[in-house]
């Protein structure tokens, strides 16, 4: 097993199963009554957490805790980053403190590629900048394959803005890793040139949502960052909302057993109707649900053996 | 580079290996247990057989099927991993976790009996009370093995023993059954060469 989890491209595709096989387990332990396994008791998990998250920063926490760890939530918000101290030093006082694993969002892509060269214990991304946020896609992935049974073969459609979306490059990796295909659609000035080709080159890119719908297994509808907007990657909101949104009609043109994903938050109205967001296809609660599963796979894998 | 010969007194020893339950022998103790079972729960009534995997799980799915033969009896059969439970979980690389699968009825209330192929420190058993212990409340619990071999580490005894192995604990017991290994036996690995 890996020692950290940075990216996608971590896992292949031995590792992912065996995370989403456990993950399967896992979720068994959310339908008893005594919500907890003792697998992780006495270590130390920390949420280092730079940037706002609701959803990551929960579903982190109710994993290592679920496991028996203990939990320690940082977030830059009132604490010494904001007279100053550097990430380097932040790490280093955590690591003093003894923490096992670290679950680090940053806004500067990278930077728990840093941290895992500073600190001893394990260090899970959970969101770097516009980079990667593999937890994201493994319970994607999870989330899929629990949906459709299967994830070799699937077409997938990853629709909006890709450019700054780390969610979208976490799943393109592992998703490619794990034999499903995916197409990116958005606007051209969302999608980085030649982004197949950087990530995994069996990627398609289009620009036309209408076409994909038809042929897909999976629509991923990614977030429209609300700072985005006024820089004119796209005229209006409401010309995007009618090109990129998935609205009823769009969604019936979808194959019957065609499911509609979203990683949260969404802004409802502009990339997703809220007929929608709230029909039987749409699998985004249950992502949520399982996002405490996969995390808790995470961190037993990471911290539950002696793996030094 | 030569290195000098290794002393050596004698050619290498070949770990010796004796056959102690043969497969025929195997299944009269499983139908001897499954007896037990039936005699000692006057009828079974209530009760559930929870395999501890790897070799407990086919175990219990057979006792269960000897029960309904002789008394026409459905006993309902669970699967227990224990693996999250391991006092041991530390010291070995992250181990992957099985499933746990408890019949339909639950444990709340029912008289659980455990089973296991081989009964030794008594570890797997503490881990599988702690693990029963967050999945239901069982009215009592009981434990069958098939092979007893003793060096226990714990206060823990079986309740079933289907056959009791005297060892030292340079030896090894191995047991293989048909849904798992294709046949079944019990055999003694590495006993005193004689």
């Amino acid at each position: 097993m890996i020692k950290h989890l940075l990216s996608g491209a971590d896992l292949d595709a031995a590792t992912a199963t065996e995370i989403l096989d456990t993950a399967a387990e896992m979720a068994t332990v959310a339908g008893r009554e005594i919500k907890k396994l003792p697998a992780l008791r006495g270590r130390t998990v920390v949420n280092l957490f730079y940037e706002d998250s609701t959803r990551t920063r929960i579903s982190f926490e109710a994993a290592a805790k679920r496991l028996s760890a203990d939990v320690i939530n940082f977030s830059a918000k009132g604490s010494s980053v904001t007279k100053g101290e550097s990430l380097k030093d932040t790490a280093l006082t955590l690591q003093a403190m003894g923490a096992d694993a670290v679950v680090v969002r940053h806004p500067a892509s990278g930077a728990p590629h840093r941290l895992a060269n500073w600190v001893d214990g394990s260090v899970v991304n959970a969101g770097d900048g516009t980079h990667e946020h593999p937890t994201q896609a493994l319970l994607d992935a999870y989330t899929m394959r629990s949906r459709l049974g299967r994830l070799a073969g699937l077409s997938v459609a990853v629709v909006g803005d890709v450019l700054h979306s780390r969610v979208a490059r976490s799943n393109v990796l592992l998703l490619s890793t794990l034999g499903a295909k995916v197409t990116l659609v958005g606007p051209p000035t969302l999608i980085p040139v030649d982004i197949a080709g950087a990530l995994a080159p069996a990627t398609d890119v289009s620009y036309d949502l209408d076409s994909v719908l038809p042929n897909v297994d999976v629509v991923m509808m990614l977030r429209v960052q609300r700072e985005r907007m006024n820089d004119s990657y796209f005229p209006s909101a409401r010309e995007y909302a009618r090109r990129y949104g998935l609205d009823g009609p769009r969604m019936r043109r979808l194959p019957e057993h065609a499911i509609v994903m979203h990683p949260g938050p969404m802004n409802r109205g502009m990339e997703i109707t809220p007929e929608v967001a709230d029909s039987p296809r749409s699998t985004i609660v249950e992502q949520v649900t399982n996002g405490v599963s996969v995390r808790m796979a995470v961190l037993y894998l990471l911290l539950g053996g002696n793996n030094r | 580079m030569a290195y000098p010969p290794a002393a050596r007194s004698s050619p290498p020893r070949q770990p010796s290996v004796k056959v102690i339950l043969a497969s025929a022998d195997v299944q009269r103790v499983v139908d001897r247990i499954a007896h037990q079972i039936l005699e000692k729960t006057q009828g079974a009534a209530d009760t559930v057989l929870l395999g501890i995997p790897t070799r407990g799980t086919p175990l219990a799915r057979r006792l269960a099927d000897r029960i309904s033969t002789f008394e026409d009896v459905a006993v309902p059969v669970g699967v227990l991993d224990i693996t999250l439970y391991r006092d041991d979980l530390r010291r070995h690389a992250t181990r992957a976790i099985g499933p746990t699968e408890l019949p339909p009825g639950g444990i709340d209330g029912k008289r659980v009996i455990l089973v296991d192929d081989v009964l030794f420190s008594g570890r797997t058993v503490r881990a599988a009370l702690d693990a029963l212990n967050d999945v239901g409340r069982p009215a009592s619990v009981q434990l069958a093995v098939l092979v007893d071999r003793g060096h226990r580490e714990l206060p823990i005894r079986a309740d079933y023993v289907g056959k009791n192995i005297p060892t030292s604990l340079a030896e090894s017991v191995k047991v293989t059954l048909a849904e798992i290994d294709g046949t079944d036996e019990v055999k003694l690995y590495g006993g005193p060469t004689s």
